[in-house]
């Protein structure tokens, strides 16, 4: 049980999938301008990513078995885009109105490189990795990666309101911006358990 | 009709993927905490770019529009996966450093970015001079990342320490808060020289026409 709660931590505030990895940094630039649409943006990282976890997991047990280990990247982006897909259609027949709220969002998720990154990490980089280690992986990781992009969209939309110079104004603040939540983020790493 | 040398030149500057598109973001903050990082990461991408791009561009007419994405992301991963056995077996060392993020070049939004508005439209010429363009821009963005963090962050360039600088380094540059800030002041200085010589292009066109 101990081991779930680190894992946990781990993937939310240590290894900060966004702030101290860099992995879905797109995302976190682009879809963090209001806080409501970074929200659903992080819901479905989280649902994607907990599922691709499970899919992918069992794909590469397949992939062991056939001896074609250097298929996992073809294979692990077709079985990410397939249930991107999947789940775009699913929320569009029972949800119109969260689909509606995720709007372009679901189909960027495809390309977001945190998803096939916890995929390729979750079968190489643990030693002793089995369905649920690998699922929790994948979801907590999803909640790192909504709580960092909830947090920027938070300053942001304060951001709008105060007076940037002129060449820092876009993209360039907000990497500074990050780059101090980052900092924040960093002291994590003396946690000792 | 844009001129053959204006489509790289383009791709360096005007649409340089990291600092004016900010596309690619995850390894250009992710692998440039050295130059040589830098350069490889940036080479392996200009690699699959290229010929990604040429393989769309001959299939454009082919591939049928609403399954254009999956394709494109299948020929893709198909060249990461070369790059990746390549790297392995004969450049084991830059394998190891660039980890995880060698596979990641399969969800670089410049690759699926360039095919889907570029590769996609026009002939194999242009498409592969535009990829020329685009990687060369992007390799420049990188290794001058990483030249600016491996000075300021470990004092060192190629792994060579310069005296002074390594006793003062500031470690931070190193750690990922310090590749946001490096990204962020790079794209500041780098967005307003383009715009001086923007501007310095338009009086002289001005001063042209007055004449």
């Amino acid at each position: 049980m101990n081991f779930y709660i680190v894992l946990i931590i781990n993937a939310i505030f240590i290894n900060n999938f966004v702030l101290s990895q860099f992995l879905g940094i797109c995302p976190f630039l682009g879809v963090s301008k209001k806080t409501d649409t970074a929200l659903g943006m992080g819901f479905a990282v989280i649902f994607v990513m907990g599922i691709a976890s499970i899919i992918t997991y069992a794909m590469s047990l397949l992939l062991d078995i056939l001896d074609a280990q250097y298929l996992r990247t073809i294979v692990f982006i077709l079985v990410i885009a397939a249930l991107v897909q999947l789940v775009e259609m699913v929320i569009k027949k029972f949800s119109p109105s969260l689909y509606s709220a995720l709007g372009v969002y679901l189909p960027l998720i495809t390309t977001n490189c945190a998803v096939l990154g916890v995929a390729i990490m979750n079968v190489t980089n643990f030693v002793k990795v089995n369905l649920l280690i690998s699922f929790i992986n994948g979801a907590a990781s999803g909640v790192g990666f909504t709580l960092a992009i909830l947090l920027l969209a938070g300053i942001r939309e304060r951001l709008e309101r105060s007076q940037v110079p002129e060449p820092f104004k876009g993209f360039p603040i907000t990497l500074i911006i990050a780059g101090v939540m980052s900092m924040a983020f960093a002291a994590f790493s003396g946690m000792v358990f | 009709m844009i001129k053959k040398s204006d489509i790289v030149k383009n791709g360096i500057i005007k649409n340089n993927p990291t600092f004016r598109l900010v596309l690619g973001t995850c390894p250009t903050l992710a692998v440039t905490t050295s130059v040589m990082n830098g350069i490889s990461m940036g080479l392996a991408t200009t690699f699959v770019l290229i010929c990604s791009n040429i393989i769309i561009s001959l299939l454009r007419n082919i591939i049928p529009d609403k399954v254009r994405i999956p394709a494109y992301i299948l020929l893709i991963a198909t060249f990461v996966i070369v790059v990746e056995m390549v790297l392995r077996a004969f450049l084991p060392d830059i394998y190891d450093a660039l980890g995880l993020f060698i596979s990641l070049i399969v969800v670089n939004c410049i690759i699926l970015g360039r095919a889907e508005s570029f590769a996609s439209a026009n002939t194999v010429l242009d498409s592969a001079l535009d990829a020329v363009g685009i990687g060369a821009g992007f390799t420049f963005a990188l290794m001058l990342m990483g030249f600016v963090r491996e000075l300021l962050g470990a004092g060192s360039i190629f792994s060579w320490s310069i005296p002074v600088l390594s006793d003062c380094a500031m470690t931070i540059f190193i750690l990922p808060a310090g590749g946001f800030f490096a990204y962020g002041f790079l794209m500041v200085i780098f967005n307003q020289l383009v715009k001086k010589a923007e501007e310095r292009k338009k009086q002289k066109a001005e001063k042209g026409a007055e004449r």
